[in-house]
């Protein structure tokens, strides 16, 4: 087991870190609070390849792993948990299903422009009646002739409205259960094809979130992602995956409130000391830390299964896992470091309170805590 | 149009400087980083590279360690590298580092030579300019802006209170003041490439040269870091005996009036 990074894992830390802190932090705030996506950033990401990182470098992608991805998520998310969710999501959860699934046309087409960041993607898979329970699709697909007839709505979709490409599922025979369900590659600006209701949230506010609609939206055959009752694998499959970008979301959400409560620590002072000679708020940052380190090490061995094991089954049990903890530590640690903060934490004047509304989303959306725990479990007691 | 670029690896800016027992410097747990004029240095060298074509060398006179800092300028785009790394060379002085950076610039072919102003740990400015006269080459310091035109190079150069346009004839060595450009982030797949491209690593040997030819002519026996700063004198009274006691202590005490 070497626990130890290698040269260009450290390189590729060093560099998303600078551009995070030079880039990302000044209008962090700003974008924040008026919900502003930061469009100018994601340019400068696809710039920097940030957009493709696991992908071939045939398809206009760097060709790295995993971990490498794992490192430039994570230290988006220490600076800015929206700008890391919007990498994630076009990364994971649209470039990535059409990597595993597509034909070649489809990657030529579709994954290279989204692996180099001149497209950003999306993934439509949630609906009003079917968040967890992924398979309660209501959205239909009919075939007619060399098109297929799309009707229904998707929401909470991450990049929706800014992405270009989308990949959704809909039901095509409900007799058939999750094998009636069947995955597209969608552009936008089909006919048919309209963004509803912008979500007003909590957190990761200049993160968009979007309602999709499609009114009789015909899709090319060609564009069927796999075959027809497939759709419910693809889905599965981009969740095993993405996984380890929300974790890694989450890792960084908590490293940034860590390092937060430190600096604040060391230098307010109170009762004629600082509060970092104080053993309650040294145990509480020791606890951050340890909580901190649990879960980079599950995130990274996660990220180290998802590109030496190639079987998305094997890996699940552990993407699940580093998903679940590193969402729960990121809502933990957030939240005791406004706690350091005390007053001025729960001010706008220092990013903590922002990162504490962050962190929530990181126990809910790509499958919620309660739905990792649901695989692990499955995992576990298959053996 | 083929382009050397000098670069030191150096302390990061914000680390702390600590000194050991005997007087030296301790260099334990510091980040070590690329002094941060030479990256102008690299970044214009690229951007000629990118407008004329041909090949960018960065070479680097350092200890192992100094190893990262060149693969760094290789992922943002440099080609080359070369490293001068030699168990005899625990302490340079800036005689002996032009003396030897110029052996080994000199086996490279090159149209220019960059290399940043100034080095941001020791902060002697000298180094360009003496290999620059080592290779007989003429040297412009602290460029803000670099044209070259065929073998003409126009430069302006920052001087006190404003800037003078100089034209010189290429090769020569020009160094980088802040102002010069913005130098670029290494992007991903810069960073993937950098391991794959060619680091020579050489000893004095490899440069025909010995130990006792460039033995350094100036030591630095100790150092200690700068007498800490006094905590500020808070004045009591009223606004008028207060100016009264500020331009008492000022003239008296820091004698600055």
């Amino acid at each position: 087991m070497n626990f130890q990074l290698n040269e260009d894992h450290i390189m590729m830390r060093k560099m998303v870190r600078d551009f995070a802190e030079q880039e990302v932090f000044p209008g962090a705030e700003h974008r924040d609070e008026n919900e502003e996506f930061p469009m100018d950033l994601w340019k400068k990401c696809a710039e920097l390849g940030l957009a493709g990182v696991t992908f071939p470098e045939e398809y206009n992608g760097v060709g790295a792993d995993y971990l490498s991805y794992a490192i430039t998520v994570e230290e988006l998310s220490r600076i800015d948990a929206s700008l890391g969710v919007t990498i994630s999501a076009h990364s994971s959860l649209c470039a990535n299903p059409i990597y595993k699934f597509g034909n070649e046309e489809q990657k030529k087409k579709y994954l290279a422009p989204l692996a180099s960041g001149e497209k950003m993607g999306a993934f439509g898979l949630t609906e009003n009646m079917a968040g967890s329970d992924a398979a309660g699709t209501r959205t239909t697909a009919v075939r007619e002739g060399d098109e297929y007839v799309v009707n229904g709505s998707k929401i909470f979709i991450t990049n929706g409205y800014y992405a270009d490409t989308y990949v959704i599922t809909a039901q095509m025979d409900k007799s058939k259960g999750v094998k009636g369900i069947s995955a597209f590659i969608l552009e936008k600006g089909t006919p048919g094809f309209t963004f509803g209701k912008k979500e007003k949230k909590m957190g990761i506010r200049s993160s968009a979130t979007y309602e999709l609609v499609f009114e009789n939206v015909r899709i090319p055959a060609e564009n069927l992602l796999g075959n027809e009752g497939d759709g419910f694998k693809v889905a599965m499959t981009t969740l095993d995956y993405g996984r380890i970008g929300i974790a890694s979301q989450a890792l960084g959400i908590a490293q940034g409130a860590y390092e937060q409560a430190l600096k604040y620590a060391k230098e307010r002072t109170q009762f004629g000391m600082t509060l970092a000679e104080m053993p309650v708020i040294q145990f509480k940052l020791a606890n951050m830390a340890i909580q901190i380190e649990a879960a980079r090490l599950m995130v990274y061995q996660a990220a180290y299964f998802a590109s030496e094991i190639h079987d998305n089954r094997k890996i699940s049990k552990y993407t699940a896992m580093a998903k679940a903890f590193a969402g729960d530590t990121a809502n933990a640690v957030t939240t005791e470091a406004v706690q350091v903060l005390g007053g001025y934490g729960y001010t706008r004047d220092y990013p903590v309170e922002r990162m504490m509304r962050d962190a929530k989303i990181t126990q809910i959306y790509e499958g919620t805590n309660e739905i990792q725990r649901v695989v692990v479990a499955n995992n576990i007691l298959k053996d | 149009m083929n382009i050397v670029v000098t670069l030191k690896q150096t302390f990061d800016t914000e680390a702390k400087i600590v000194i050991d027992g005997s007087g030296k410097i301790d260099a334990a747990g510091v980040n070590l980083v690329i002094n941060p004029y030479d990256e102008f240095a690299v970044e214009e060298a690229l951007k000629l590279k990118e407008k004329f074509g041909g090949e960018v060398t960065v070479v680097s006179l350092g200890g192992d360690k100094t190893e990262s800092s060149i693969r760094t300028a290789m992922a943002m785009g440099a080609d080359l590298g070369v490293l001068i790394n030699d168990p005899s060379l625990e302490n340079v002085d800036e005689w002996a580092a032009a003396e030897i950076l110029a052996k080994a610039v000199a086996q490279i072919p090159y149209d220019l030579i960059l290399a940043g102003r100034i080095a941001v740990d020791d902060g002697s400015s000298q180094v360009a300019v003496r290999m620059a006269d080592a290779l007989n080459l003429p040297s412009v310091s602290s460029i803000l802006k670099l044209d070259i035109d065929g073998d003409k190079a126009t430069v302006i150069r920052e001087i006190d209170g404003g800037s003078e346009t100089i034209e010189l004839s290429i090769p020569a060595v020009l160094t980088a003041q802040k102002g010069l450009n913005e130098p670029r982030y290494p992007s991903m797949m810069g960073i993937m490439k950098a391991k794959k491209k060619e680091l020579k690593v050489l000893t004095l040997a490899d440069l025909g040269i010995t130990a006792a030819d460039v033995a350094s002519k100036m030591t630095a026996p100790k150092f200690s870091l700068p007498t800490p700063r006094k905590a500020g004198k808070m004045i009591a009274g009223e606004p008028a005996e207060q100016a009264a006691e500020l331009a008492k202590l000022l003239r008296e005490e820091a004698k600055a009036i």
